[in-house]
């Protein structure tokens, strides 16, 4: 170790990695996963969004599974929890959506309003 | 790679003995099953401090967390909480739902009055990953220190933040660490005292499994401090897995040359040996220590010369505790005043308890000093199981004294603790209720300083064995007016007398029983009587007139034909006969049979 600043990189490149161990305050996603979840394709949706977030190098981002709301023939739903805001939920989602809902949304805050379960209602 | 979820497995020694290693083994098992592994990291980290309820595991980022738990829930939990998200509340700890709900563990009883400071990392980090520990701050005190601070402004704030030694002496750590600055003699050691003896204590050992670093990082602010560029870590063999974890930490630390040679480029060299005692008590004691690191009998030999002056190979050292270590980076990062924020008067900062005996909660709670001890029991530590009534408390294990119902108020710190004759200690504290008689309690004590005194000095050879057996004489019930007063003189000859800290405390025990229990000596000298019912041979045996039914079967399995009786009529035990083997007891249909 020769510099302040290379203790400095470690500690913010493995803190990325763990830091979900103490701070809960960042943008919540929950991927419904209850049966009806899984069986709609909600695994791949998830891994879409753990390896975009991921690839983004996106940390404060918190991905939660979420059981059964009872819309089952909307599955996969995905629910946005951004502090402050209104929660918004995606139906029908599919891994490009779920890449897209990243970028578009999560990251640069525009909610894809198309996609929302209120235009399946 | 993200992972969206943490398992947190403890893998200190308390989950290791109830079987965390196979609930690891499990869970990894398990979600390799349902193809989990990438989104799902499990780690051992170290102790959560709810031994009593181990194994745990807590689950990130949710923060649920689980007590006592066997492999065969696993499935469940990964099926439902990790693929599913929805937490298994049957297993789940129980103060921490409210009807129904998963509340954050902060705000269950048992964490709610902690403060963490020197258990900082305990159970948040994987201790054998040095960069899960620099992610926490580790090393970045050394870096600070090296690049900002001369040794005399490091001496300065650790003498400002009143941090005192928290291996039981509470002597003030920065004044320690000028006296060895202030040493023209070269060169300088820092050892670390992890030589933890006290029966029921275990947080130095906790440390170190759970957060090695922190030592380590301490020691080397400590050497720079000082001047000194080697260290010494004095463990006890007993404690295999804190040896692991260390091994691994130092080597770790000096693959990134956080030790070595001119660390963070500032010339400053300093490296750490580690040094296994072989479980001999008096080894604690710093003049001891010194001599079995240096391959000597471990014996101690009178002060002054003070380590500071004379130590390892008689050259200027500080010998610090593990939890006094462990204070040190965080005291740097957060400066003197944080510290000082916490604590009372005369004692700052937080201090490590170890809970153990007549508890709820037996593990590891860390308080700020000024906690009373009700707080600590009744809160923190959930209560006497059993809805028992607390008789006493005992601090600072074999050298220190107890505390009865009277004294539960009292804001816990060095100095009050003395005044109520016990002392700090290393933090073990044992809660004994109505059913430990203190006379017993005082000679368990006193059994173990029997068997470790040295030797050396006679105050401590021969006095202590002579107050055991006074002992004896009282519990075994041939006890004489004027034993106590004999008691007291001995015990007040051995701690004026005695070379080392253990002698001089050794009597601690007894003298604070016999201040605060008198009555229970006296019942056990005067009356022949126990009246904890501990002491097998002042007990007797005796039949209950309402109960009996005369079937005669205590007489037939009387091995001394002690118990007589005639049909339709109580049956009675001749007193002189009696073994007290108890076979009556075992055998009597209609629990008719008490002793008193």
């Amino acid at each position: 170790m020769k510099s302040l600043e290379e203790l400095e990189k470690i500690r913010k490149e493995t803190l990325d990695k763990i830091n979900l161990r103490k701070e809960r305050t960042g943008t919540r996603i929950a991927v419904g996963m209850a049966t009806c979840g899984i069986a709609a394709g909600a695994r791949p949706v998830m891994m879409a969004i753990l390896d975009e977030l991921s690839k983004r190098n996106i940390v404060d981002v918190i991905v939660v599974e979420t059981g059964c709301i009872g819309m089952c023939k909307l599955e996969p739903l995905v629910d946005v929890y951004e502090p402050g805001k209104e929660k918004v939920t995606y139906a029908k989602v599919d891994e490009d959506k779920a890449r897209q809902i990243v970028v578009e949304h999560v990251i640069n805050g525009h909610p894809i309003k198309e996609w929302t379960i209120e235009n399946y209602l | 790679m993200l992972y969206r979820s943490h398992v947190m497995i403890c893998a200190g020694t308390g989950c290791t003995s109830s079987n965390s290693d196979k609930v690891a083994e499990a869970f990894s098992e398990e979600i390799m099953k349902k193809g989990l592994e990438k989104e799902i990291k499990v780690v051992r980290t170290g102790c959560f401090g709810l031994c009593e309820l181990g194994p745990v595991v807590v689950i990130y980022p949710e923060g649920v967390f689980y007590s006592k738990v066997k492999p065969e829930y696993i499935p469940e939990i990964v099926e439902e909480h990790l693929l599913k998200g929805r937490p298994v509340k049957k297993y789940i700890y129980g103060e921490s739902l409210e009807k129904g709900e998963i509340k954050p563990l902060e705000d269950t009883p048992f964490f709610r009055k902690q403060r963490r400071v020197a258990l900082r990392n305990c159970g948040v980090i994987n201790p054998e990953d040095i960069n899960e520990a620099i992610a926490f701050d580790a090393y970045k005190a050394l870096g600070k220190v090296l690049t900002s601070m001369n040794p005399k402004d490091v001496i300065d704030e650790i003498k400002n933040s009143g941090l005192r030694g928290r291996g039981g002496g509470g002597f003030p750590t920065g004044i320690k660490w000028e006296f060895a600055y202030n040493q023209k003699d070269m060169p300088k050691y820092v050892v670390c005292n992890a030589d933890e003896g006290d029966p029921g204590a275990f947080m130095d050992r906790s440390v170190l499994e759970g957060d090695p670093h922190s030592v380590l990082e301490a020691m080397a602010i400590a050497g720079y401090a000082i001047g000194a560029n080697y260290g010494y870590i004095y463990v006890r063999a007993e404690y295999p897995l804190a040896v692991k974890r260390l091994k691994i930490a130092i080597e770790q630390a000096r693959d990134y040359g956080l030790l070595g040679k001119n660390i963070f480029n500032k010339g400053f060299d300093f490296d750490i040996e580690i040094r296994l005692g072989a479980g001999a008590f008096v080894c604690g004691e710093e003049t001891a220590l010194l001599n079995s690191v240096m391959g000597k009998r471990g014996e101690p030999r009178p002060r002054p010369p003070f380590p500071a002056v004379k130590g390892v190979w008689e050259k200027p050292t500080i010998i610090n505790n593990v939890e006094t270590y462990a204070n040190v980076p965080i005291i740097i990062l957060n400066g003197s005043e944080w510290f000082k924020s916490m604590g009372t008067e005369k004692s700052k900062g937080t201090k490590v308890f170890a809970l153990g005996g007549k508890i709820n909660n037996t593990g590891l709670v860390e308080v700020p000093m000024g906690t009373t001890l009700r707080e600590i029991i009744y809160e923190i530590g959930g209560g006497i199981p059993n809805g028992k009534k607390f008789k006493a408390a005992q601090t600072g294990g074999p050298s220190g004294g107890c505390i009865p119902e009277e004294h539960l108020d009292t804001p816990i710190d060095y100095d009050s603790l003395i005044n109520i004759g016990s002392m700090m200690g290393s933090g073990g504290l044992i809660v004994m209720d109505e059913d430990n008689c203190m006379v017993d309690i005082a000679k368990f004590f006193l059994e173990f300083t029997v068997d470790e005194s040295c030797g050396k000095c006679a105050p401590c050879r021969i006095g202590t064995r002579r107050m055991l057996e006074l002992l004896n004489k009282i519990t075994s019930g041939k006890g004489e007016e004027g034993d106590i007063e004999k008691l007291e003189t001995l015990a007040n000859t051995i701690k004026a007398t005695a070379l080392c800290g253990l002698g001089q405390t050794a009597p601690n025990p007894v003298l604070s029983t016999i201040k605060y229990f008198r009555d229970e000596y006296e019942a056990h000298i005067k009356e022949k009587r126990c009246p904890a019912g501990v002491c097998q041979s002042l007990l007797k045996f005796n039949i209950n007139p309402d109960k009996c039914r005369s079937c005669g079967i205590c007489a037939k399995n009387c091995p001394t034909n002690a118990i007589s009786g005639k049909p339709k009529q109580p049956y009675v035990i001749d007193q002189d006969k009696c073994i007290k083997c108890g076979t009556c007891i075992e055998k009597c249909p209609f629990d008719a049979i008490y002793k008193k």
